[in-house]
């Protein structure tokens, strides 16, 4: 796999997959990207568990943070980390004692790290690193070019819109029914 | 890591079909497939909890046409991905895009370098508008990189260049000058209207911000006034505490750091909220969508517009009215060497020329011409023709005038799209009279 560069049917098909995500140093401070991500994909119908033992039995924006993954009650799809790379071997060796295992090992913008990434690949994950789920959302919807943010993607298909608000849009597929 | 080597090649669409299309999706609730002009003021929240997250910066969306438009925002994307940026902010012109780069950029008492050969107008910006707020510009010779490392001083917090310089016929040396601000640690600020993207991609050759006057060729139709801002998403605005908008918590967003928060394209959300929604020179929808509608041909046009111009430069560097020709398409121009390692599409369609006959020659000439328009403006698909000297700088001393380039001799043409016959025959009918 090349973390250099991403498909963006490799990161489609994540976002589409993925229904539960665990966020790793997510924060309750509305100004910290962790927090924005936190909240925007809750709002996008994703299941979110902030994961942060500093803030451990918190509500913010109606979700509880949890002081470490096992506390997580259900199946994770997904974890999203917020933290520098070289915490990155701490996070696996809680991330491969879950059961079921995730399916996806989530590294934010300006977090890399290759040798845990391939640890993942080798026990079956997805991985990306680099990147951040809000902002390739955002890009794969059409929603982020409201902002004039460069999606670097063309359709000629119509976006979908998300939910009841008119402000929101969907990154499910735009083609008809039966087309493939 | 492991190398996937088997997987195919990213397909990255071509130059004319970003043209057309990038930014614009049909619309998401009519299924129009034009871009719509959104002329409206306003927008409503879907509740109060997305009022909040729009006003925080916490979710993308319209709030008002000041801050943002989604007509403004397709032409904000299209020329984001023309010109290889992460991110456009669209403005009212280009001197307001100029404004709002330097208000993200400077505090008062900072300085910034700016190359000596610039149109008139931003040559006036710098001097006077931006003095008064404490921003000084220290002038540098494109035709001498060296003076640009001289200029520097701790107080520096930019370097200003137009790619090809306005009269015409300068090229500058982008990736020479590049080198000197990445040493330096300042973002290099390209203004690239005379070439536009299609010619030339200055971030390649190492610009951080690249600004147009949207105006001229981009437009390309000298109906509707606009300025652009791209973000290269090149500069790191965190490797210091110089750059206070980028990298220190703002309070207008409650300690937000928009750098650490939008990654590659902060200084774009910058100049918006930060430059634009509190300075509030806002392009109007309207014009947006005829500047996009522009941009559809740019491709087109600007191929045509070399052509004609290098057919016009070859006729008067051999016409014996004409004293001198300075277009960099002629093989024995000065700056040949340059246009051919940035500019190998054509050198554009702006150029001066010297008559012989001074300064009644140049009278005589916009005086007597049919299809050239006599006016001031570069960029349209007319063909357009001044003579400096008894118009935009004919207030200078004569002195003043030849170190401005326009000099009594001098005329700027911009050259059309016209059939090029007809323009070289106004031109030699004309010529016949003077």
């Amino acid at each position: 796999m090349n973390h250099d560069r991403y498909d963006d049917s490799y990161i489609r098909g994540i976002l589409e997959e993925v229904r539960t995500i665990a966020i790793v140093g997510a924060s309750a401070n509305p100004t910290r990207p962790s927090y924005l991500v936190m909240k925007y994909l809750a709002e996008r119908g994703y299941r979110v568990f902030p994961i942060n033992p500093g803030q451990a039995g918190k509500e913010v924006v109606g979700l509880t943070f949890l002081g470490r993954l096992a506390d997580v009650p259900e199946p994770i799809d997904m974890v999203d980390v917020f933290r520098a790379p070289e915490h990155l071997p701490a996070v696996w060796a809680e991330v491969e004692t879950i059961l079921p295992l995730p399916k996806v090992l989530w590294m934010q913008l300006g977090v890399r790290n290759d040798e845990v990434a391939a640890q993942a690949e080798a026990a079956g994950l997805k991985v990306v690193m680099d990147r951040c789920p809000k902002i390739e959302y955002g890009r794969l919807s059409g929603e982020i070019g409201w902002t004039g943010v460069n999606s670097r993607t063309l359709s000629s298909r119509r976006p979908k819109l998300l939910g009841q608000g008119v402000q929101r849009l969907s990154i499910a597929s735009r083609k008809p029914p039966g087309a493939v | 890591m492991t190398e996937d080597t088997t997987a195919p090649a990213v397909h990255e669409p071509g130059f004319a079909t970003l043209a057309v299309h990038a930014g614009a999706q049909p619309d998401p609730t009519t299924g129009a497939r034009a871009t719509p002009i959104y002329q409206t003021t306003s927008f409503v929240f879907d509740d109060v909890d997305h009022a909040a997250s729009l006003f925080g910066l916490q979710a993308f969306g319209n709030i008002y046409s000041r801050l943002g438009n989604p007509t403004n925002a397709v032409l904000e994307e299209r020329v984001a991905a023309l010109e290889g940026g992460t991110a456009a902010l669209a403005v009212a012109s280009g001197h307001a895009a100029q404004h709002l780069v330097f208000h993200t950029l400077l505090t008062p008492g900072d300085e910034f370098i700016a190359s000596r050969k610039l149109y008139g107008g931003s040559i006036n910006q710098f001097s006077h508008a931006f003095k008064s707020f404490g921003w000084n510009v220290k002038w540098a010779d494109p035709d001498d990189i060296s003076t640009f490392e001289a200029a520097l001083t701790d107080k520096t917090k930019a370097i200003f260049v137009e790619s090809i310089a306005n009269p015409g016929g300068v090229v500058v040396d982008i990736a020479a000058i590049s080198a000197i601000a990445k040493k330096a640690g300042v973002p290099l600020i390209v203004d690239n209207t005379l070439a536009t993207p299609y010619l030339w991609q200055p971030i390649k050759d190492g610009a951080d911000i690249v600004v147009h006057s949207a105006t001229k060729f981009l437009g390309g139709h000298g109906n509707s006034l606009g300025g652009i801002i791209v973000d290269a998403g090149t500069f790191n605005w965190s490797a210091t505490d110089r750059y206070p908008f980028l990298s220190a918590p703002r309070p207008e967003y409650q300690g937000m750091v928009l750098h650490e928060t939008f990654g590659n394209f902060a200084f774009a959300i910058a100049v918006r909220a930060l430059g634009l929604r509190d300075l509030g020179p806002a392009l109007s929808p309207f014009n947006a969508f005829m500047l996009l509608t522009g941009i559809e041909t740019l491709p087109l046009r600007m191929q045509r517009h070399s052509e004609n111009a290098l057919a016009v430069a070859r006729y008067l560097a051999a016409h014996p009215k004409v004293e001198w020709v300075s277009y960099p398409g002629l093989e024995n121009d000065r700056y040949h060497a340059l246009a051919q390692k940035y500019l190998p599409k054509g050198a554009g369609a702006v150029f001066t020329f010297g008559l012989k006959g001074g300064y009644e020659a140049g009278v005589s000439l916009v005086s007597n011409v049919e299809l050239f328009s006599h006016l001031a403006n570069i960029g349209d698909t007319r063909s357009l023709i001044i003579h400096p000297a008894s118009t935009t700088h004919r207030q200078l001393t004569d002195e003043a005038k030849v170190i401005a380039g326009a000099g009594p001799q001098v005329v700027r043409l911009s050259i059309g799209i016209e059939d090029v016959a007809d323009i070289i025959g106004d031109l030699d009918q004309a010529l016949a009279k003077v």
